[in-house]
């Protein structure tokens, strides 16, 4: 049985930072099999039509998180993105709100220091257990931040995200659900050390509940709750500290 | 091979006027313009309630009953209404997660619990105000 | 580094967020009806005296006045930012301002019913 083929004109943003001073788009037309994803579109121009085309993706099956860019205006993984969902005129741009390195790919040197910002790891403060023996928790215990752990850090948050986009300096969707994940960690006990930091200036606060970090998020990660849960905890936190016994 | 980024602009300004998304996020922004008109609003009733003449209290009145207002009411309370009590309600689940055991409670049940607990608090508001006497 | 104390802003931005949420509409439906001409009875001058002169009247209404204009306030301060008004400290101040300003004469205006 062979699939029917669509005619896609694809319009993609190059940048070459060799030659070029700013961006401009250039025009693909590709025939496309009905059940092709925008990926390998893409893929089909990089092997037939132009090599010299730069973009990021590895796994195709939407769990390494490589390769988001913005399809139509809107942040996506491109191997989630099927043409059938798509009009036959493409606009395929580097992810927004990040610098563009070359063609389709973005710099993250920016995103990778605030994921770790936000300490991402269990924190404990007493011994941890012994090393012949493990953490147990429940699975009521782990439903409680399953679904924070599903970021596959695509960066397509960061994208949506338009306060980041006005001020790179607040630390975004991603790194502030990955910080809720281990606050919600019942092996965990970083949670006013993490606050310490993400509830300070460029953190928790500089989110006005725009929501369309979960709105694109592949993974369904919901960032946009991680962030408004940790507002409570930080709220809380600051009369925590201010009681008799509290810090500082 | 020179690193040469380049950053895009985004329009201080104007960013979301392009996108339905941010469009509709800015007009349930804008409602704290209502919400501070009306505690404006009350401010002038309390002054008005608190000089202790009944008169001023009529003139208050008064000078509420114009068509303007009628139009100016009426509007801001689908405005209101939408971009502002039901997005509200529609937002609320996320910053509160209620788990029972292995189970997450769905966020539309708190919805609903916003919507009852609403009606109970507007049916409440006007049978204060002597509006629900037949 | 220290937990900001935009928390405690935040924590009233939300209180009166619920607040006007749950109360505006109604509040609004009454300012529409007064304006129709058909003023209810409980807005009568002897029976809204009445009601903000009790203790419980008059902290209603101070709360719900007091918490919906601090989350005007707060939202308006995040609107100028997002229509380009990049002047976050002058904003905050002028808006904060309003918003004690408010609060001072409604306290003054309750104290005296």
């Amino acid at each position: 049985m062979t699939l029917k083929t669509r005619q896609l004109e694809l319009e993609v943003l190059r940048y070459d930072p060799e030659k070029d001073s700013e961006p401009h788009f250039q025009s693909y037309s590709v025939s496309c099999p009905e059940d092709w994803a925008i990926l390998d579109a893409l893929n089909y121009v990089k092997e037939n039509l132009d090599t010299t085309l730069s973009y990021r993706w590895s796994c195709h099956m939407m769990v390494c998180g490589s390769c988001g860019m913005m399809v139509n205006g809107e942040p996506s993984l491109t191997c989630k993105t099927f043409i059938r969902d798509l009009p036959d005129k493409v606009r395929i741009e580097p992810l927004q709100n990040l610098p563009i390195e070359r063609d389709l790919v973005v710099v993250l040197d920016d995103v990778m220091e605030k994921l770790q910002r936000a300490q991402p790891w269990i924190i404990r403060q007493d011994d941890p257990p012994p090393v012949d023996q493990e953490y147990t928790q429940s699975r009521a215990a782990l439903y409680k931040f399953k679904q924070y752990t599903m970021c596959i850090n695509c960066m397509c948050c960061y994208a949506a995200c338009p306060q980041y986009g006005l001020d790179p300096s607040f630390i975004g969707p991603a790194a502030l659900a990955m910080a809720h994940r281990y606050n919600l960690d019942s092996r965990d006990q970083g949670k006013s050390q993490r606050l310490d930091i993400l509830a300070d200036h460029d953190g928790v606060w500089d989110c006005s509940f725009v929501g369309a970090c979960s709105e694109v998020c592949p993974k369904s990660v919901d960032p946009a709750a991680a962030i408004q849960q940790m507002k409570v905890d930080g709220a809380i936190e600051w009369w925590k500290q201010k009681l008799p016994g509290g810090k500082s | 091979m020179s690193r040469q980024p380049y950053v895009r602009p985004m329009p201080k300004a104007s960013w979301y006027l392009g996108n339905a998304r941010y469009r509709r996020y800015m007009f349930r922004e804008v409602t704290c313009l209502l919400v501070g008109v009306y505690c404006a609003l009350l401010i002038w009733a309390l002054a008005a309630l608190s000089s202790g003449s009944p008169e001023r209290w009529g003139a208050f009145l008064a000078a509420q009953q114009n068509t303007a207002m009628v139009v100016f009411h009426a509007l801001a309370l689908v405005y209101y209404l939408v971009y502002m009590t039901f997005d509200w309600f529609k937002l609320a689940p996320k910053a509160m997660p209620v788990q029972f055991g292995e189970q997450k409670l769905p966020g539309s049940v708190i919805v609903v619990g916003h919507y009852v607990a609403w009606i109970v608090v507007t049916l409440f508001v006007l049978w204060l105000a002597g509006v629900l006497q037949t | 580094m220290s937990i900001a104390r935009k928390s405690v802003v935040w924590g009233l931005f939300a209180a009166g967020g619920t607040l006007s949420a749950f109360l505006f509409p109604a509040v609004i439906a009454l300012f529409l009806l007064v304006a129709l001409g058909r003023v209810p009875p409980g807005l009568e001058f002897a029976n809204l005296q009445a009601f903000a002169g009790h203790w419980v009247g008059k902290s209603a209404l101070f709360l719900v006045i007091f918490l919906s204009l601090w989350h005007a306030a707060h939202r308006l301060r995040v609107v100028f930012h997002d229509f380009g008004v990049r002047r976050d400290k002058a904003v905050a101040n002028a808006v904060y301002l309003v918003a004690a300003i408010g609060t001072v004469m409604t306290a003054f205006y309750l104290y005296r019913i």
